[in-house]
């Protein structure tokens, strides 16, 4: 019994030992649930030679670990957030790698008659007019806020019985919407990876204001000196290089583009 | 160490409002196979527990020659439900020994030894608690007496036993006191009073109403209600 | 309905190919939820019986905080430990946040109340019975602790095994400490979880019912275990 005990307090101990070769990165749920992590990841380990222990959360929740530290890097798509997140100093710097669109879902019948809609703005302003059942992510992530400045720019009053807040992740939110055939903003990734589509369509997409650009932020080692730097730093350049551009660019679900490759040389 | 003399003096219980017995004074030297008697309800159990410590009196002082803690070392107390662990028979007698530091073969040797005093041999492996009453009964005094106590005290240890065990652990009692073991018993069975009584206290609503030789007790009582009681009438 | 179906034979599948992933999955599922109920046992279950043979002035309250914090919601929790752990919070130098120790760390915080409570009323019962006998063979407060939790092993194993169900269910605390990070701290809660979000369903039915079966085969072991221990039962 005692040895077990011994064994089991080294064990919770030692488990911080490992964090030598990995770096850790916050990344969207967004990010995540497309699926482009499962390609980048494994050549990264190859040219790179470490682990990248990802950790899935909402923007919000994203930059707050950085905050404290707890990640090494954050890949997020808030440009506001972002902004505050370096001028505070918490990161270093932030780079742009790649954008991806927002697209608006719907039930295939489609009451509000969005498919027609000239912009992003008109249609949200076709589902507040028919008061059509919409569905927000309403948890402050990044596609949520995004949600939200259209709704503002629309003008359209969002307030009623047919506007509901889940409160909850996209694919929560997807599901929500797929239980009650209705209208929901969404990235395309989690979009297209998403099982439970049931009489949920793709209704509009391609307005440019739909651009969701992912930034990548080393967190500032002159905080938190444990925080991996060099090894951050390795990794941006390897998010920007070439061989990334065409991972990304090259990267298909059902034979659908998702990811456009936009960093800069410095 | 030398626990005796216990004295007793204007000891009373309360349960609430309600005295249970009292007030008493008594005192209980080295020597002796004392029966305590008396009708249901007349404080027996309460005058044991008292004197054992398991009972709080609301008046008075219970005194041993040394502090009650110390004195308990020497006691055993055979309840008048027994109560068993939840463990083999071999291991309930030998908890007592296990308690005072002996080593778990020693002790359960001891214990063995005692059990087969009992005629509980081919138990020894039966789970405590699924003992018939007379065997539990049979086991609580096995425990009571592995240690050697130097005061017992055994409430109606008899109660469940037939004939025959009830003879059989009389021989026990009576060999225990020859060996310098003090005995307190409470009986109902006024065959078996007569048979171990040196002296006796006769209990009645919850005062000692007599203490004195068994001869005397059995021969003349003082007072109606022990006269009562002896001859088996229904004491009011 | 046909989720379920579907997530049977999932769930089937991976089990019979020994899917690599799924078995790292399973067995770290049963480190961390094993390791946790070990160590909350040996907290839990000595407090429960210091409860119930100790008298002491704050016993009550303590009793009514334990048992209002079996309702603590697993999240408070982990918020709580991801506090603790993070390196902005007090213990954040041992880096122990993403890492199985981290859902130990929760998992025990939030069955330790669980284990603590239905033990105290195990031993409490059982005190009652052993009251009399105890204190009459003059046992040391020490020892009458030691005979309750040896004699009241049964429904200790009892308070055990919920500790257990709770802690390899729990999802809420595990997410936000270990980060579900794949190949490091991903077990069979948070995977659900995940692939819910995904909309897999019959994946995410097919895990749940690997969870659901390996929680009866302990739950079976542990009573196969412990009868042949004892022949006649209690
Ligand atoms: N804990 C208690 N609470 C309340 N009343 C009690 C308690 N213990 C004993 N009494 C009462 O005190 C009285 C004496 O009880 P006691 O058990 O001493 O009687 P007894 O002489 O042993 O009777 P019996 O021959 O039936 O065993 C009874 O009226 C009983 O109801
Ligand atoms: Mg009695």
């Amino acid at each position: 019994m005692r040895r077990l005990l011994g064994t089991l307090l080294a064990t919770l101990l030692i488990a911080s030992a490992s964090s030598a070769e990995t770096l850790r990165m916050a990344v969207t749920t967004s990010f995540y649930n497309s699926g482009l992590s499962e390609i980048l990841l494994p050549e990264i380990k190859s040219d790179l030679g470490f682990d990248i222990q990802l950790i899935v959360v909402g923007t919000g929740q994203a930059l707050r670990l950085g905050e404290a530290g707890d990640v090494d890097a954050i890949l997020v798509h808030s440009r506001a957030a972002e902004d505050q997140f370096i001028s505070a100093g918490y990161g270093t710097h932030r780079r742009e790698i790649m954008y991806n669109d927002f697209v608006f879902i719907g039930p295939s019948g489609d009451p509000a008659g969005i498919r027609q809609a000239s912009s992003a703005a008109d249609a949200l302003r076709a589902i507040a007019n028919a008061t059509a059942p919409f569905i927000s992510r309403g948890d402050d992530s990044g596609t949520h806020i995004k949600e939200q400045n259209l709704w503002s720019q629309s003008g359209a009053t969002v307030e009623g019985d047919w506007y509901r807040a889940a409160g909850a992740g996209m694919g929560t939110t997807l599901n929500v919407a797929s239980g009650m055939n209705a209208y929901v903003f969404s990235d395309r990734a989690s979009w297209l990876n998403f099982g439970n589509k049931g009489t949920l369509e793709l209704l509009y997409a391609g307005d440019p204001s739909l651009f969701n650009q992912y930034a990548y932020i080393p967190v500032n080692p002159a905080r938190w000196p444990h925080v991996q730097g060099d090894m951050a730093l390795t990794l941006e350049g390897w998010l920007a290089s070439e061989k990334a551009a065409a991972l990304i660019n090259g990267y298909t679900i059902n034979g659908e583009h998702l990811f456009t490759f936009n960093a800069t040389q410095p | 160490m030398v626990i005796f003399p216990l004295r007793m003096h204007g000891v009373t219980a309360h349960f609430r409002k309600k005295r249970l017995v009292g007030p008493i004074d008594i005192t209980i030297e080295t020597e002796g196979f004392t029966i305590v008697m008396g009708p249901n309800g007349a404080g027996k159990t309460t005058l044991l527990r008292l004197m054992h410590g398991l009972q709080r009196c609301s008046g008075g002082g219970v005194e041993w020659a040394v502090p009650q803690a110390k004195a308990r070392e020497k006691q055993a107390y055979v309840f008048q439900s027994p109560i068993m662990m939840r463990r083999k028979v071999i291991d309930s007698i030998a908890y007592p020994l296990r308690l005072r530091g002996l080593g778990v073969s020693a002790a359960r040797a001891k214990a063995q030894e005692c059990a087969g005093r009992f005629g509980l041999e081919n138990l020894l492996d039966s789970w405590a608690p699924m003992l018939s009453g007379g065997e539990k009964q049979k086991l609580s005094l096995a425990r009571a007496l592995v240690i050697k106590p130097d005061i017992l005290f055994l409430d109606e240890p008899c109660a469940n036993l037939d004939g025959r065990s009830t003879r059989e652990i009389e021989e026990i009692l009576l060999d225990a006191q020859a060996s310098g073991t003090r005995i307190i018993m409470s009986t109902h069975d006024i065959g078996q009073a007569r048979r171990l009584a040196q002296d006796v206290i006769f209990m009645y609503d919850g005062k000692i109403h007599e203490q004195t030789t068994a001869e005397i007790f059995f021969t003349a009582p003082a007072t109606k209600e022990a006269q009562a009681f002896i001859n088996g009438d229904i004491v009011e | 309905m046909n989720s379920m179906h579907q997530g049977f034979w999932d769930a089937w599948e991976l089990i019979i190919t020994f899917d690599r992933d799924l078995y790292e999955i399973v067995f770290l599922s049963l480190k961390v939820t094993v390791s946790a109920v070990i160590l909350a046992s040996l907290i839990a279950l000595p407090l429960g019986a210091f409860l119930a043979v100790f008298r002491f002035k704050f016993r009550r309250y303590v009793i009514a905080v334990l048992n209002a914090l079996m309702g603590l919601p697993p999240v408070v929790v982990g918020l709580f430990v991801y506090m603790l752990l993070s390196r902005a919070g007090p213990l954040g130098g041992f880096g122990l946040l993403f890492s199985p120790s981290a859902m130990i760390i929760a998992q025990v915080i939030i069955i330790v109340p669980l284990i603590a409570s239905i033990s105290h009323q195990a031993i409490r019962d059982l005190w009652s019975e052993y009251h009399d006998l105890l204190i009459s063979m003059n046992a040391t407060r020490f020892q009458r602790a030691k005979a309750l939790l040896w004699d009241g092993k049964r429904a200790l194993l009892t308070a055990i095994l919920a500790g257990f169900g709770r802690a390899i269910g729990e999802v809420g605390a595990i997410m936000i400490v270990g980060g579900n990070i794949e190949h490091a701290t991903r077990v069979l809660t948070t995977a659900i979880a995940l692939e819910t979000g995904k909309g897999n369903f019959a994946f995410a039915m097919g895990l749940g019912l690997v969870l659901i079966t390996l929680a009866i085969l302990i739950n079976l072991l542990i009573h196969i275990v412990g009868k042949t221990e004892r022949a006649s039962t209690w």
